[in-house]
């Protein structure tokens, strides 16, 4: 049974392993669904050259933001990086590395990572700048692109629900990059607001079965909202 | 008179049709949701993983785990499914999505669009827009005809870096509709009292003018 629990209890214990010049996958859509707490402990860790995939970079001081700050992060993968101030300056000044990948790309490769796929054929960034240097094939008339897959050191997650075999469910859009993320990390970690008791969740809801997953641990989260949009009513 | 934002928007719902799929970009698209026609239901897709997006929660409703892919909080409508990324994007590349509606900045004749950089301004990233233009059959891009300065943006040959090629054949601007057939523009039709003159005169692109061009109409 022991072998199955994948439950930690301290977030220094969740992120044990985890060095200078890794690459760190992480779930999240802008600030949605984003695994905050085990960003706050790459960040206090200290950990620097990092390779970061995710579809954004937070926001000043929240999400993988924190990680400029003390410029941890070496190279980053993402779709886009318009909110932060801080990305800016060291895109700039060339601090950072960042390479643009459309989004779907982006969960593709994870997901290829995650699945033993080495690479995929995509129309997507096909005659575009993302194109370039890409090894190109036509089938059916129309043109390809040959895509990579991901591979990380640690895949850090977000999700609602675990148990302690480490199956998970995501709530609402929060779900977004964090079931493909957690497919692709050699170690993947899990934070979520709840562990339940193993039969608790529905076999056929699990979004995330525990065979992918090493480490769950339940956090407090803040969920900062990014644009707050509301009607009268 | 140019076409208004919210009448650009509106002219775009009347492409909608009942039981539509239908992804809608930032800015003007997302305004065609205002303008869905009585009688016509359709699903609007949110790349972040969300098809039937519904309206925008009340005070009491926000919830941070629901948001669209401009990152605002929104609710799901009755019908609505939630699910990740790659399955998201397989409906968009596998090409499910009835009706994708984006802006742009320059498109050309060959149905070339050019929508997420400009060289030497920053650049924030392409997001899922790539991916909507290479996977969707039925694009519309809205922008305006042409820039501040009066230059075009319906070109010969889109001169800044492009999101796809030769993906676009409908385009609607604050002054014409116009699709895009055979490495040209055909005018369709033109915003209420603007001349075709004033289209010839601002469309850079290869231009075909029907003999009658007809003002598009608005209920």
């Amino acid at each position: 049974m022991s072998g199955f629990d994948k439950r930690v209890y301290s977030y220094e214990e969740a992120m044990a392993g985890i060095e200078s010049g890794m690459t760190l996958v992480a779930g999240g859509f802008g600030l949605c669904g984003i695994p905050e707490n085990l960003i706050a402990e790459v960040k206090r860790r200290g950990v620097k050259d990092l390779t970061v995939i995710s579809n954004n970079c937070g926001v000043d001081g929240f999400g993988l933001g924190v990680l400029l700050e003390d410029k941890q992060i070496k190279r980053f993968y993402a779709s886009y990086v318009g909110e932060n101030a801080l990305f800016e300056q060291q895109m700039l000044n060339e601090e950072i590395e960042v390479i643009l990948t459309p989004q779907g790309t982006l969960a593709e490769k994870m997901r290829a990572g995650g699945a033993g796929i080495p690479a995929f054929y995509t129309a997507t960034g096909y005659g575009t700048p993302i194109g370039e240097g890409k090894e190109v094939r036509e089938f059916n008339g129309r043109h390809y692109i040959l895509e990579e897959a991901f591979h990380a050191d640690f895949a850090i997650v977000k999700g609602w629900k675990a148990d302690r075999y480490g199956n998970v469910v995501y709530r609402d859009t929060a779900q977004n990059f964090n079931p493909l993320a957690a497919t692709c990390g050699k170690v993947t970690v899990v934070e979520v607001e709840e562990i339940v008791e193993p039969g608790e969740l529905r076999p056929d809801q699990i979004h995330t079965p525990g065979i992918y997953v090493d480490r769950i641990i339940q956090g407090t989260f803040e969920k900062r909202i990014e644009k707050r949009t509301v009607r009268e009513g | 008179m140019a076409l208004t934002r919210e009448q650009m928007a509106q002219r775009v719902a009347q492409e909608l049709k009942d039981g539509f799929y239908v992804n809608l970009g930032i800015g003007i698209p997302t305004l065609v949701a205002n303008y869905v026609p009585e009688g016509i239901d359709v699903m609007l897709q949110s790349e972040n993983g969300l098809l039937g997006m519904g309206r925008f929660p009340t005070e009491d409703e926000v919830d941070p785990d629901m948001i669209n892919a401009g990152k605002q909080t929104v609710t799901a409508r009755p019908g609505a499914a939630i699910f990740d990324s790659a399955e998201s994007f397989a409906m968009i590349r596998g090409g499910h999505v009835d009706l994708t509606v984006l802006g742009a900045f320059e498109v050309d004749q060959e149905g070339n669009i050019a929508s997420w950089m400009v060289p030497g301004k920053l650049i924030k990233g392409m997001g899922g827009a790539m991916d909507l233009v290479a996977g969707a059959e039925n694009i519309i891009c809205t922008m305006t005809h042409a820039s501040k300065h009066g230059e075009s943006k319906l070109l010969e040959k889109c001169t800044l870096p492009l999101t796809g090629a030769g993906c676009i054949n409908r385009v609607l601007t604050d002054l014409a509709y116009l699709e895009i057939e055979n490495g040209s523009f055909i005018l369709k039709e033109r915003a209420p009292g603007v001349s075709v003159e004033e289209i010839v005169e601002k469309t850079a692109g290869k231009l075909i003018v029907p003999d009658h061009v007809p003002e598009m109409t608005f209920d």
